[in-house]
């Protein structure tokens, strides 16, 4: 009956002891998967280090990330104690680096928050209840949907004004439509499955089918779709920061030291490259870890 | 034995279901689906009612709208319906849903998706208990673990910590009656619990029906197309057609003395053991079309016993044995074997 499940690598997924195992939580299941996968393992881990470098900034950098010199200016990796070299005002690039996390991880990970909580609810609601509600919610976000995402980021943050703040309103504005429409889908799916049928026919209320049934299986395709747009989020910060329009200089920020960098680019192309090197690695590790928690999220992987 | 104990027992007590004139329709903008038109029945405690009918007959529809499962919004409910003391058609959303799974459950046809994906087995069959009974999550997982010995479903306490999909159809379909019977309800809906299971297991899970409904002295309501499961499971058989009852009775009247054209019909299409090499008789022409409103008897344009009168009037149920009726005017006719 029950057959040996096996996962993505081939091994033998613990079917035996998710039967052995006390009353196992959903999420105890998807830590369990999560054990298996190194590869994601490792890029959570390179994500918490990442993070942990830009929150423990001031600890670890080795100069002021805004202490500028005329004397050390674009100065190549390695030179005198500045590892990862100098930019164009002699400030230490692998200080700046650091102290830039702090503002690319917010960028990233706050209006992606945000939207899924707003754009999550909207669609649930849209979902659920259909009709003219339904109507109302999801044409509103085809009219967002009408725009490609960096001209509507550019457009929305253009008009409020530059600062983080705005941006992160910008980003988040981006970021709802879509989220709001793959919580619809898979709402409206899940509301016509036979097993939301059976819950009422065995005395479950709508609001406890909302959030015991719909809730929990509309939560896995949504917060993966959520997690795939954190390095969207990241990117687009950076090009905001890159056109001026979110941070601000001096602020240490990966888009805006790559768009500062930039006139450097011929006296010091490596030291250009760096930042561009960083909103990479950050942007491809959330990626792949959205690639693992899909597989983990699932339960019959 | 019990049944023959039961029978005495049944005359006297109120029925445990009371349908009258049961219409319901589906409106839309476009058009009108009248699914139901006109059902009436009754069902005793501990007695098993199946209901036959092929695609589109209104059987699935009966029992929903018994359940009021039906969206309000489109399906328009009209007539009686009573389970037990319960007006099922006066009672509010609220009402309904503490009568739900309480006194009334029911079994769906698909055991694939009628288990929610994301929960394990013994949750949702918890989840069941604690919606009805005022006991902690501990005593209701004992009771859920009680439930799936009493489906027999093996190494019940491995199988209420996994997930639908590490589960078979049969194993499903016998953890969907335990979630079903989990509050011990007195009438139980099956809206055919077997079709989507194989030939083999589909004998175990009627079986078990069966024992199960005798042993918790429940009323059951068993939808089918299928002649032979009505005929192992069934103490009554009511056969619908374009969403009338056009024959009831007790189950050995109604399939071995078929009054009504249609069931005669459908009872000689079946296969049987020496037709082999003889083709299947079939009812000519297909079901009417429930969006126009019909004139007459709904069968008239297929049947063969059909005479001008059919058309015009609309059959009303004519006592043909005890508690055995039949919505035909030619019954006279249908009784005489060489008809056949």
């Amino acid at each position: 009956m029950t057959e040996t499940t096996l996962d993505a690598a081939g091994r033998p997924l613990a079917a035996e002891t998710s039967t052995r195992a006390a009353p196992a939580g959903y999420w105890r299941g998807v830590a369990r998967r999560l054990r298996y996968d190194y590869v994601t393992l490792l890029f959570i881990a390179l994500i918490a280090a990442i993070a942990l470098a830009a929150i423990f900034a001031p600890l670890i950098a080795p100069f002021d990330p805004y202490k500028s010199s005329m004397i050390y200016r674009l100065k190549p990796i390695g030179y005198r104690g500045f590892l990862l070299g100098t930019d164009e005002l002699g400030r230490d690039m692998l200080s700046r680096l650091t102290y830039g996390g702090r503002s690319s991880l917010m960028m990233g990970l706050t209006p992606v928050i945000l939207a899924t909580a707003i754009g999550g609810s909207l669609g649930l609601v849209a979902g659920y209840l259909g009709g003219w509600v339904n109507a109302l919610i999801m044409r509103t976000m085809d009219v967002f949907y009408a725009f490609p995402s960096v001209l509507l980021a550019v457009a929305i943050s253009g008009t409020l004004g530059g600062g983080v703040v705005n941006g992160l309103i910008a980003l988040t504005l981006v970021f709802i439509p879509p989220l709001c429409r793959v919580a619809e889908g898979a709402t409206t799916q899940i509301r016509d499955r036979d097993f939301v049928e059976a819950a009422r026919a065995s005395g479950a209320s709508a609001t406890s089918i909302i959030f015991y049934h719909v809730l929990r299986n509309v939560s896995a395709p949504v917060l993966i779709y959520a997690s795939s747009l954190i390095s969207v989020s990241i990117l687009l910060a950076a090009g905001l920061s890159f056109l001026g329009l979110g941070v601000e200089p001096p602020t240490a920020d990966w888009g805006l030291m790559l768009s500062t960098l930039r006139q450097s680019i011929y006296v010091q192309p490596l030291i250009c490259a760096l930042p561009g090197l960083a909103i990479f690695i950050v942007s491809l590790s959330f990626n792949l870890v959205s690639d693992g928690l899909r597989q983990a999220m699932d339960v019959r992987s | 034995m019990s049944l023959a104990q039961a029978i005495p027992d049944v005359a006297t007590k109120a029925p445990l279901v009371q349908v009258r004139d049961l219409h319901v329709s589906f409106v839309s903008r476009e058009e009108t689906v009248r699914a139901v038109n006109g059902v009436s029945f009754d069902l005793m405690p501990g007695e098993v009612l199946c209901i036959i009918g092929e695609s589109g007959s209104g059987k699935s529809v009966t029992m929903r709208a018994l359940m009021r499962l039906l969206p309000r919004k489109r399906a328009v409910i009209t007539g009686e319906l009573r389970v037990g003391a319960h007006d099922m058609i006066a009672l509010d959303e609220r009402r309904l849903s503490e009568i739900r799974g309480s006194v009334v459950s029911m079994v769906f046809q698909e055991p694939m998706t009628a288990l929610d994906p994301v929960y394990t087995v013994g949750r949702q069959i918890t989840e069941t208990i604690l919606r009805h009974q005022r006991c902690g999550r501990r005593t209701a997982w004992a009771r859920a673990l009680e439930i799936l010995q009493l489906v027999r479903i093996p190494s019940p306490e491995r199988r209420l910590h996994a997930y639908p999909h590490e589960l078979s159809g049969g194993l499903r379909q016998r953890a969907l009656i335990a979630m079903a019977l989990s509050c011990r309800p007195s009438l139980l809906l099956a809206d055919e619990p077997t079709t989507a299971l194989d030939a083999t297991v589909q004998i175990q899970v009627l079986i078990l029906l069966r024992k199960l409904q005798k042993e918790f002295g429940m009323g059951l309501i068993f939808v089918t197309h299928d002649l032979g499961v009505a005929a192992q499971i069934a103490d009554r058989v009511a056969v619908m057609y374009a969403g009338q009852i056009v024959e009831e009775g007790s189950a050995r009247d109604v399939l071995m003395q078929p009054r009504h054209p249609y069931t005669i019909g459908m009872l000689s299409s079946t296969v049987t053991a020496e037709a082999r090499g003889r083709d299947i008789e079939a009812i000519a022409g297909s079901p009417p079309d429930m969006r126009v409103l019909m004139q007459g008897c709904s069968f008239a344009p297929r049947c063969r016993f059909s005479v001008a009168a059919c058309s015009t009037t609309t059959p009303e149920p004519v006592a043909v044995g005890d508690r055995h009726s039949a919505r035909c005017i030619r019954l006279p006719e249908t009784f005489d074997p060489a008809a056949r």
